[in-house]
């Protein structure tokens, strides 16, 4: 029955690093760039997530979709100013940038006085009840994580394999210049991905604030939905999914058998099993290259 | 402007390319030896820590900047380097055999590590080396017995004996010349280094993969050779930064500092051994320029802890977007204006219009 409870408790925490993973994915599929400010916009989304929420005193069900639709337009604004001038040039330098704006997000959020340095709890109206269901005790915020997820995950798979626009997304990817040719409006496309992005990432710190709290280094956790987007191969949307719940549940499995200090590991020692044996992933595209 | 005539094609390696060349680093060499009379006990801790982040920062560069394969987990190995020279001065090892063992195995270390990169590209081999980094730094916390843990490790004043002569390098000016020394000696050994062969299948590879291994480079051989003398460069370092900063601790080699290191070679500028130690002269002085600046700043800005985060982001963000040749491009173009001065025009560092490619299908 521990083991059972052990393996919940790696299911939600996998969910939230499958919930990052999927920023990094859906930025890697549209863009074929990895943002490292993903944990940095999620830290940004949980802020002001607290602002509205404790600051302005606003009612749940208008502050979470007001969090996220300005996250959006955040995102939008970023690639428009930041990411847009160096279209086109190799990944390092957008690896660069990204860590570049984390550094001034986290920098940012430190320096306003008497917010910036305090771990704050987010006032959500399921916060800290739990839920007997037999023998577990469930966290009503880990199910509400696990749901949101799923949700997520299944719309934006609608997205990319159904609609124009996912579909265009990864053309654009694939080659710039032959999309721009087919008339495929790369640069709208860009921003409309950063912007959804930063939405994603909004959505998982509102969801991550209830068990994690808010602070400024919140955002160091996307560091560990890494090894999730890889194991699940890095272009995969339920990949991104079920890396976050392998990575989740080994690292539950760890804390509970293996002696302290494994339990950090883990994560890192299964993505370097993952890329010795199978460097694309459990569900990553398998492409050659035809000359 | 100065004009080379060449008449061999030898010519063209040549270390120094004219005779002002020679004179220039032939001063700043002159200077950096005078350097610990001339300025205080403070300055010359900088100058050394200078030193130090520039033979590591040579290593980085040798690795993202030539040979275009890029590592998050760099403090890694300056982490071996620091505690294998660590655990072997506190044996009593002297001097020269023991950092030639921290080197040593930081390059063993690395040509592990440079195994994945022989399967993985790009962003793959990023999250491969920030996994290493993050198990090198658990083993680090965990192997008390060697290590000391997360309680760290003391480290012994540099001792050198060498025949019957013997010398604690245990004043700030006789550590400075050590690293002085080691400096001068990697900077020559990775300038050899890339005008020779090997460095050239460095670069080759760095341009383009399919074409070095159309020209018979063995991409397998060189990838794993350029981890290992990265990792032996960084094992330099970390072996001088120990005996620098006299304690060590596995929090010294995170994550952060890993990143830390990938901005300053970005800094300094991509893919010149200028750019190194001008990085280095950034990041460690940084620090003060931000001090002398709260001065002028309202206390609420000036005394908020995040400010050196926010600075050092907004800088990186800077140089990629508007100066992607770093400080070395800055100065590059200086020069170029003064040399070419009437006849300059704003386009000649321009960068070409690009468009990305499927990494996946490279």
């Amino acid at each position: 029955m521990q083991v059972l409870q052990v393996l919940v408790g790696g299911v939600a925490q996998g969910c939230i690093y499958g919930l990052i993973a999927l920023g990094f994915v859906l930025i890697y599929k549209a863009t074929e760039t990895v943002s490292f400010a993903q944990g940095d916009l999620m830290m940004l989304g949980a802020f002001l997530g607290l602002a509205l929420l404790s600051g302005l005193g606003l009612p749940a069900w208008a502050a979470v979709p007001a969090v996220i639709a300005a996250m959006a337009l955040f995102g939008l604004a970023l690639e428009r100013l930041v990411i847009s001038p160096i279209l086109g040039q190799p990944a390092f330098s957008i690896v660069m940038l990204t860590l570049g704006l984390g550094y001034v997000a986290r920098g940012a959020i430190t320096m306003i006085p008497g917010i910036g340095t305090e771990t704050h709890a987010l006032e959500l109206p399921y916060r800290g009840e739990l839920l007997q269901l037999g023998g577990l005790v469930l966290a009503v915020e880990q199910l509400v994580i696990i749901a949101v997820t799923a949700l997520l995950c299944a719309g934006l798979y609608l997205l990319f394999k159904r609609s124009k626009v996912g579909i265009a997304m990864q053309a654009a990817s694939q080659n710039q210049i032959a999309a721009y040719y087919m008339g495929i409006p790369v640069r709208r496309l860009n921003s409309l991905v950063w912007g959804l992005a930063s939405a994603v990432a909004a959505i998982a710190g509102l969801l991550l604030a209830p068990i994690t709290f808010v602070h400024a280094n919140m955002g160091l956790i996307g560091l560990k939905a890494f090894p999730a987007a890889v194991v699940g191969g890095f272009g995969s949307l339920p990949g991104a999914i079920v890396g976050g719940l392998v990575i989740g549940v080994v690292e539950a499995l760890a804390g509970f058998y293996l002696p302290e200090g494994f339990k950090d590991v883990t994560p890192y020692a299964v993505v370097l099993l993952m890329l010795m044996a199978r460097p694309n992933g459990l569900f990553g595209d398998q492409l050659r290259k035809k000359v | 402007m100065r004009f080379v005539f060449k008449t061999s094609y030898d010519q063209d390696i040549d270390l120094f390319k004219h005779g002002g060349q020679r004179f220039w680093y032939g001063l700043l060499l002159l200077a950096l030896l005078a350097a610990p009379w001339g300025v205080d006990d403070y300055w010359l801790a900088q100058l050394t820590f200078i030193l130090i982040y520039g033979i590591v920062g040579l290593g980085l560069m040798l690795l993202a900047g030539f040979t275009g394969l890029f590592s998050m987990g760099h403090a890694a190995f300056l982490g071996v380097g620091a505690y294998t020279q660590a655990v072997l001065a506190a044996q009593g090892w002297p001097f020269p055999l023991s950092i030639a063992m921290a080197a040593l195995l930081s390059a063993a270390v690395g040509a592990v590590v440079g195994l994945p990169a022989l399967r993985v590209k790009g962003i793959y081999l990023g999250i491969a080396t920030l996994s290493f980094g993050f198990i090198v730094e658990e083993v680090l916390a965990r192997w008390e017995s060697v290590t000391g843990g997360n309680a760290g490790k003391m480290v012994g004043a540099l001792q050198l004996e060498l025949g019957g002569w013997r010398w604690a390098a245990d004043t700030d000016a006789s550590f400075y010349f050590v690293c002085l020394l080691l400096a001068v000696a990697c900077t020559l050994g990775v300038l050899n280094l890339l005008r020779s062969p090997t460095g050239r299948a460095f670069v080759a590879i760095r341009d383009s993969e399919i074409s070095a291994q159309s020209m018979g480079i063995h991409l397998a051989y060189y990838k794993t050779l350029s981890f290992a003398i990265s990792a032996a460069l960084a094992g330099v370092g970390g072996a001088l930064y120990a005996h620098k900063i006299r304690f060590l601790s596995p929090d010294q080699f995170n994550i952060l500092q890993s990143i830390d290191l990938l901005l300053m070679i970005v800094i300094g500028g991509v893919g010149s051994v200028h750019g190194a130690f001008l990085g280095a002269i950034f990041l460690i002085t940084m620090p003060q320029l931000i001090a002398l600046l709260k001065d002028g700043l309202p206390a609420a800005i000036g005394e908020a802890p995040g400010l050196q985060a926010a600075v050092y982001g907004l800088v990186l963000i800077g140089f990629v977007l508007f100066e992607p040749l770093g400080l070395y491009g800055r100065w590059l173009k200086a020069r170029t204006w003064l040399q070419l001065f009437p006849f300059y025009r704003r386009g000649l560092f321009k960068r070409q219009k690009a468009f990305q490619k499927s990494d996946r299908l490279k």
